[in-house]
């Protein structure tokens, strides 16, 4: 059987902290080190880097998803707040919140990434980068002596451009000519894959670690939405401990995306 | 172990002179199944078992890899003798034709030789081991804080070590590009033809790596939580045994080092599953042929985030057998140390130096000036608390009346092991003298003595010590002085030698010993005694791994509960102790290391017992 540990759900006297609190903080420490990493790592790269892409990502969609997580974070707050207030009801409902939000980020994010896959970066023999749309299918493009493409605008890493994008090609694309650029001038040409480029590399890697940690604290939270919510018959303050420490984790992944948004997409 | 317990269960026998037995709180639960108990447990004592038993076995295969090693590099391109069809028949004509190593083999045995023997062996057997199955019993707590999470530790640390092992199975054997992993060659190295994509050595490295972090994780958080929030009453900061000051200061180390590795393997894994270039440069030609790469990458941005890790982990190895050493000295000596303030400030500083000296293994890749200037600073500093550490036990002997049994042996020789790998450090952590040594076997001896002689010296002396609270028998006296004295001579035997080589310029990373190369023509002599050293080193070996489980069924058992008749809080439980840990609840009135008060009836006062003695309450065993 299990031993009764003490401080389980009641704060130690001396240090003030039940022992889940003492855990998820020093996990938390563990993670900041590990996104630490990355990001000494994204320096570390763009120090080095000779040329770096600026505005190469969606800037409305990563400011949405900002403003996505940071209400979650508060609803995640609520709900914690509901429980410790013995309202049930109200922290189902919050924590339902918690979850549509997160829910939302990932389903934004998702289309972020196809996007990404679906533009296409073209170099030339001379070294020039054109980077933009195929106007043929990547099939036919294997294929073909010829790639089509439309190239981005010159606009297209203005917020407006980019926020029109998101809804069907922006007006101003009508200006811009499909190029046909024969295979024989192209050095290298492939869409916007973790291989593309260094800066795609660090963009794909953080931001996907960051969603399995989305993912991650989804899952968690889930669980105490649902089947682990019945620890409230029996012990409605262990569940809140519960959910106050797997809040302590939302919070901190809503805080590393609080960082990435800046670094990737505006800086 | 458990069924005897439970047909000569008795009633608490308290403080008595026979030992109790664990019965505890475990009439009162139902018997849980043999899995639950032996395998799928929760309790920390069995993890601390499994831990140490699995790290012991990775020891003696990581051990055995060198044994054949070593024949590579006395007798090179000659057949190995004995195991030559094994090597044949495990890992083809390919790698091994006719019983002879080939480079690659050399290279996959050396990368996991040195991977599975310091990730695998030496920390979990040290930190994971003994913090899991002392800590507890020190601080007077009944489990872990996370049982279930210290569970999970101990699960994926061993799937970690299955993935390791099984990576000399796939098509191309094990990784190949030393413990290292450095790009570009281990983003290169087992890919192609002939290679799986995912099913290759150097990515079975990565992902094998990434379990044992993960799985050190889950311990480290445990530890460091178990020490803050279960220590039983009066157990202030300043009485806790200095075990458990090391295991606190390592279980940070290994919480924030570890980390940034983990982040550095998931970009390696990047570069080589989806062809990212994290760690490779800009025009990078591999075999004549342009690397179809990106490029825009850095080798040395690797270099950092792995000694990031890498140097702190210097540290988790050597941290613990600081605090065994230290129990067992002052246990023996029966007296204080000579200054617990003194260890414990030291623990604390060398933690904390420990990680900001990790580009002192880097200074040959030319990382600039500066920063080789601040980095020799502060490896020059980290040795002022260490050397601080070796005095305190060394002078903890002055004026002591020693007893000299197997732990305090192994105890003693930790001291001229850790001086040896200490000083034999400083040359290495100057620019200038690193030059001229850099990647040679200086490097190897140097190094080998910390985490071979001396770590091994300190996690011998805490088996020796810690066995019969774990099974109630002491292990036998006289084979552990054999053992103790075949280890001593030909640790020896292996790792002084290198430091000549060393000198004469003996590359660490040849296949051949060093015959190809005139200059070392000198020195190759020495190769022969470091092998039939390392090879009756592996014979002594032998009398402990009999002992060791000789004694756990027929050793002689204990008298008492205390049989050393020390002071720590581990010593007030039951022989062997049952789930929960003590009869009855802890309370401690003094320091650790309270031997030899005047005026006391013993020559020890334990933590636990409220004596109404003639003393007042004694100061902290300090000066």
């Amino acid at each position: 059987m299990e031993i009764e540990i003490p401080y389980n759900v009641t704060a130690r006297p001396d240090t003030g902290a039940y022992n889940a609190k003492i855990g998820i903080w020093l996990f938390l420490a563990s993670e900041v080190m590990l996104f630490g990493g990355l990001f000494s790592a994204y320096i570390f790269l763009r120090m080095g880097a000779t040329h770096w892409p600026h505005h190469l990502l969606n800037v409305p969609m990563g400011l949405f998803n900002t403003v996505v997580l940071i209400t979650s974070s508060i609803t995640m707050v609520m709900a914690w707040t509901a429980l410790k207030m013995r309202q049930f009801q109200s922290y189902r409902r919050w924590l339902g919140a918690t979850l549509v939000c997160g829910v939302l980020f990932l389903c934004v994010k998702s289309l972020e990434y196809k996007d990404k896959l679906h533009h296409y970066g073209v170099i030339l023999n001379n070294g020039q980068e054109i980077t933009g749309h195929l106007e043929m299918t990547p099939e036919e493009a294997m294929k073909s002596n010829v790639l089509r493409i439309l190239p981005d605008a010159e606009d297209a890493g203005s917020f407006g451009y980019q926020l029109q994008s998101i809804f069907g090609r922006p007006a101003a694309a009508g200006e811009e000519k499909v190029l046909e650029i024969p295979k024989s001038d192209i050095q290298w040409w492939s869409n916007f894959t973790p291989r593309y480029s260094t800066f795609l590399a660090t963009y794909f890697t953080m931001t996907g670690l960051h969603g399995l940690h989305i993912i991650g604290g989804l899952l968690v939270l889930g669980f105490f939405w649902g089947p682990g919510a019945k620890l409230y018959r029996t012990n409605p303050e262990h569940l809140a401990n519960r959910v106050e420490v797997a809040g302590l984790f939302w919070h901190f992944v809503d805080l590393v995306w609080i960082f990435l948004f800046p670094t990737l997409y505006l800086l | 172990m458990d069924e005897q317990r439970h047909k000569t269960a008795q009633p608490q026998g308290g403080e008595g002179k026979a030992p109790s037995h664990g019965t505890g709180h475990h009439e009162h639960h139902p018997e849980l199944s043999w899995w639950r108990r032996y395998v799928f447990s929760t309790d920390h004592k069995v993890i601390g078992i499994q831990y140490m038993i699995t790290s012991l076995l990775v020891a003696l295969f990581g051990f055995g890899l060198m044994v054949v090693m070593r024949w590579q590099l006395s007798f090179p391109g000659k057949p190995v003798p004995v195991i030559g069809p094994l090597l044949t028949a495990v890992f083809g004509a390919n790698l091994a034709p006719g019983g002879v190593m080939t480079p690659n083999l050399y290279n996959s045995f050396g990368a996991i030789h040195g991977t599975m023997m310091i990730f695998m062996a030496i920390v979990p057997a040290l930190f994971a081991g003994f913090g899991n199955f002392v800590v507890p019993l020190q601080i007077g707590a009944p489990d872990m804080t996370f049982p279930r999470l210290n569970m999970a530790s101990f699960w994926t640390f061993f799937v970690g070590v299955l993935i390791m092992l099984g990576s000399f199975l796939v098509p191309g054997g094990a990784a190949k590009s030393g413990w290292t992993s450095y790009p570009p060659l281990a983003n290169v190295s087992d890919t192609g033809m002939g290679f799986e994509p995912i099913l290759n050595g150097q990515t079975l490295w990565l992902i094998g790596m990434a379990f044992n972090i993960t799985g050190s994780l889950l311990g480290s958080v445990n530890i460091i939580a178990t020490i803050i929030q279960l220590r039983a009453p009066g157990l202030q900061w300043m009485r806790l045994p200095v075990f458990v000051w090391s295991e606190l200061v390592t279980a940070f180390l290994l919480l924030l080092a570890f980390p940034p590795l983990e982040s550095a393997a998931v970009m390696q894994l990047m570069d080589r599953l989806f062809g990212t270039s994290f760690f490779s440069p800009d025009g990078l030609v591999i075999g004549g042929r342009h690397w179809p790469v990106s490029g825009g990458g850095s080798a040395l941005l690797w270099q950092h985030l792995f000694w990031f890790l890498g140097h702190p982990e210097v540290y988790v190895q050597i941290l613990p057998t600081m605090g065994i050493v230290g129990e067992v000295i002052a246990n023996n000596t029966r007296k204080p140390l000579w200054s617990y303030k003194i260890f414990v400030y030291s623990l604390l500083s060398i933690g904390f130096l420990s990680m900001v000296v990790w580009a002192h293994h880097m200074y040959m890749t030319g990382m600039g000036q500066s920063i080789t200037t601040f980095f020799q600073i502060f490896t020059t500093i980290i040795s002022i608390p260490s050397v601080l550490l070796g005095t305190v036990l060394l002078l903890s002997l002055w004026g002591g009346s020693i007893r000299l049994p197997v732990p305090m042996l192994f105890a003693l020789a930790w001291l001229p092991m850790f001086g040896i790998g200490g000083l034999t450090g400083l040359p290495l952590g100057w620019t200038a003298s690193d030059m001229v040594l850099h990647d040679t076997y200086y490097v190897i001896g140097h190094f080998h003595y910390m985490m071979a002689p001396a770590s091994i010296m300190g996690l011998f002396a805490g088996i020796y010590y810690w066995f019969p609270k774990a099974t109630g028998r002491m292990m036998n006296e006289f084979w552990g002085k054999v053992h103790f004295w075949m280890t001593i001579i030909f640790f020896n035997g292996v790792f002084f030698p290198m430091l000549i080589q060393g000198f004469a310029g003996v590359h660490r990373r040849w296949y051949d010993g060093g015959a190809g190369w005139q200059m070392a023509q000198p020195v190759l002599w020495l190769n022969q005694v470091m092998s039939v050293s390392a090879w009756i080193l592996a014979i002594g070996q032998i009398p402990f791994i009999i002992n060791f489980f000789w004694s756990i069924w027929r050793g002689k058992r204990v008298t008492s509960d205390n049989p050393w008749q020390a002071n720590t809080l581990e010593w007030a439980a039951p022989t062997p102790p049952g789930h929960g840990n003590f009869t009855h609840p802890m309370a401690v009135y003094r320091g650790p290391y309270e031997y030899s008060v005047p005026g006391a009836a013993h020559d020890y006062l334990p933590q636990w017992v409220e004596e109404e003695s003639k003393v007042p309450e004694p100061k902290l065993s300090s000066v």
